[in-house]
This record gives structure tokens, sequence and C-alpha cells, in this order.
């Protein structure tokens, strides 16, 4: 009965054994986006199929939409692709493209080779808007609610997996308020 | 003809050293000087262990171009890290600010380092007050004893 203090070095293995358990989980390139909850950025960008036509963030009021970063030289965005337009045949959501940093006829190539999931793409040619997004590592992607407010964020890749357990759900308590 | 040939050469270096050199980031040092202390403090998303103004990312050359026109449209410091926590989190900050979520970060170390030393004295203080019929007898090691001598 005296000897229980013997356990206290088990004890303290364990406990940092968890923690460094649960550090090998924790990815660090996942940083929190500050802008989760928040209104999504004031933008004004042309199409890039169209540089005569502009897009303001307050043109997308009123409906739930999917903001998607993608650029030609973004190895990631090929990956993710296929996930994205099967995801846009279904009509879940429209599907917003942010060209970030590249050039309108590389980006318009890329569209045209590898399928166009989006309703229109948006030219970010100098990347600012990606900076007011706070894009890091293309791809990301936004889902923002009627109200202008972004709901989610997810930086890399999209997933079939997570298109099931994040987004859908997401979508359909989005379209029900 | 030596002459031609030195002259040849000297103009290919100069050409060379040109195509190698930085264009100047600013015209201005002072400005460059406050970008680059500024930029000391922040942390680069894209690699994560240097810092903006260490790092030659793409994403780090925008920002430090973002905080040069921030400064010179007249914002301070804090504007510019406030610009930055806007939209990357508190994460870009390699000093944390002092709120609920980060006391563990800023006080952990000393809670443990007292903790540390209370057990310390405790266990020695326990410890002096024990007879000596508590410790193991101290044993003479006798088998050497023909070595030393």
């Amino acid at each position: 009965m005296k000897r229980w203090h013997l356990l206290a070095p088990l004890v303290l293995f364990v406990l940092l054994a968890a923690f460094l358990w649960r550090g090998l989980r924790l990815d660090p390139h996942e940083v929190p986006s500050p802008l989760v909850d928040k209104p999504a950025p004031a933008f004004s960008l042309t199409r890039l199929d169209d540089a005569s036509r502009t897009i303001r963030r307050d043109d997308m009021l009123g409906k739930v939409w999917m903001l998607n970063v993608w650029a030609s030289w973004c190895e990631a965005c090929r990956t993710e692709h296929p996930t994205l337009v099967s995801f846009a045949k279904s009509g879940a959501v429209p599907i917003v493209g942010l060209n970030y940093k590249d050039t309108r006829a590389e980006g318009l190539g890329w569209l045209a080779r590898f399928g166009d999931p989006y309703a229109m793409s948006l030219f970010d040619e100098k990347g600012r808007v990606g900076i007011d997004f706070g894009v890091y590592g293309v791809p990301e992607t936004f889902v923002i609610d009627k109200q202008g407010v972004v709901r989610f964020k997810l930086i890399g890749p999209l997933t079939p997996e997570l298109i099931a357990t994040k987004i859908r759900p997401l979508l359909k308590s989005l379209g029900d308020a | 003809m030596r002459r031609l040939l030195v002259t040849l050469l000297v103009c290919l270096l100069a050409m060379h050293a040109g195509a190698n050199e930085a264009p100047p980031a600013s015209a201005d040092p002072a400005l460059e000087a406050r970008v680059m202390q500024i930029a000391a403090e922040l942390r680069c998303l894209v690699c994560q262990n240097q810092t903006l103004a260490d790092s030659h990312a793409g994403l780090a050359l925008d920002l430090r171009e973002q905080m040069r026109v921030m400064l010179r449209e007249g914002a301070d410091a804090d504007q510019v890290r406030r610009f930055m926590t806007e939209r990357y989190g508190d994460f870009v900050l390699y000093r944390p600010p002092l709120k609920a979520t980060t006391l563990a970060l800023w006080f952990g170390p000393l809670t443990l380092l007292i903790g540390g030393i209370a057990v310390l004295f405790a266990v020695l203080r326990r410890r002096n007050r024990l007879g000596a019929e508590h410790f193991e007898p101290e044993v003479i090691d006798t088998t050497n004893e023909g070595l030393t001598t």
C-alpha cells in the first residue's frame, strides 16, 4: 500500500505516450482558418474566360456556393480534379473556381484538357484575392452560405470521403437554414 | 588582340553578374528594413519553420510586397500584424498573444518547473526527517583492498 508511488513513472509514461500519440495524428499544415464563421472577404475579379465580365462577392449572396482555389501549375489540383468533376455533375452546389496566380491561356487550356467542373472561374492573376482568403496551399476549398459567411475551409485536395462526410452534410444543413 | 580578349572577358563577366543579381526589392532601404523587421516575427505558412523574412516561397514574396504597400500607405506594424492574423490566424505570429487558449503555452513550463521544485523539496524534507535505520547501511567495499596498496 505504501508503495503506490512506485507506479508514478508508469503513470507519467502513459501520460506522455498519450500526448505524443496524439501529436502524431496532428498535421501542422492544417492551420485552422480564422475566416470560418466570418464574412467572406470582398473581391472583384474578372472571369477567367471573359476579361470583360467582373464578378463581386455580393453577386453571390443568396445562395450557398463553393469556392475552389486552383492553378494550372498545381500538381495536387490534378489529383483533386476528377473528384471535383464528378461532384459538380451531381449538381449539389455551384462550384466557383479561383484561378490563382496563373495565366488566362494556361488556365483555360488546363480546363479544356481535364474538364471544367466550375460554374465559372475567377482570374486572380497576382494572388491578391488569394491573400484575402488566407490561401497558402493550393488547392483550397471554401463553402460560403447564403449570407456570404464562410462555413468551411479545406486546405489540400478534396476527396470523395471528405465530400461524403463533411461537405454534403454541411450543404444539407445550410440548404435547410 | 590581347586587349580585345580582356575587354571581351570583362564584358562577359559583367553580363554574368548582371544576370544573377537580384533586382532591388525596393528603392527605399528604410522601408525595406521595416518590412524585414516585421516579417522576421511572422511565420511563412508555406515553409512553416521559416520566417516571412527568410523565405523565398512565392507567397512570402507576395506577402512582403503587400507589407510594403501597406507601410507605404502609412500603416503601422500592428496593422500589418492584424492584416496577417485576420487571414492566417495567430499561428503566423512567432510571439503568440496571451489569451485563454494560450495560457497553457505561456505558463505551462513555469507551472511544471514550480511543481517539480515543490516535489523535490517535499521528498528531500521527508528524507531528512527519517532516521538512519530507513536507509541501507553503507557497504564498505573490501574486495579491491589488495589492489590499492
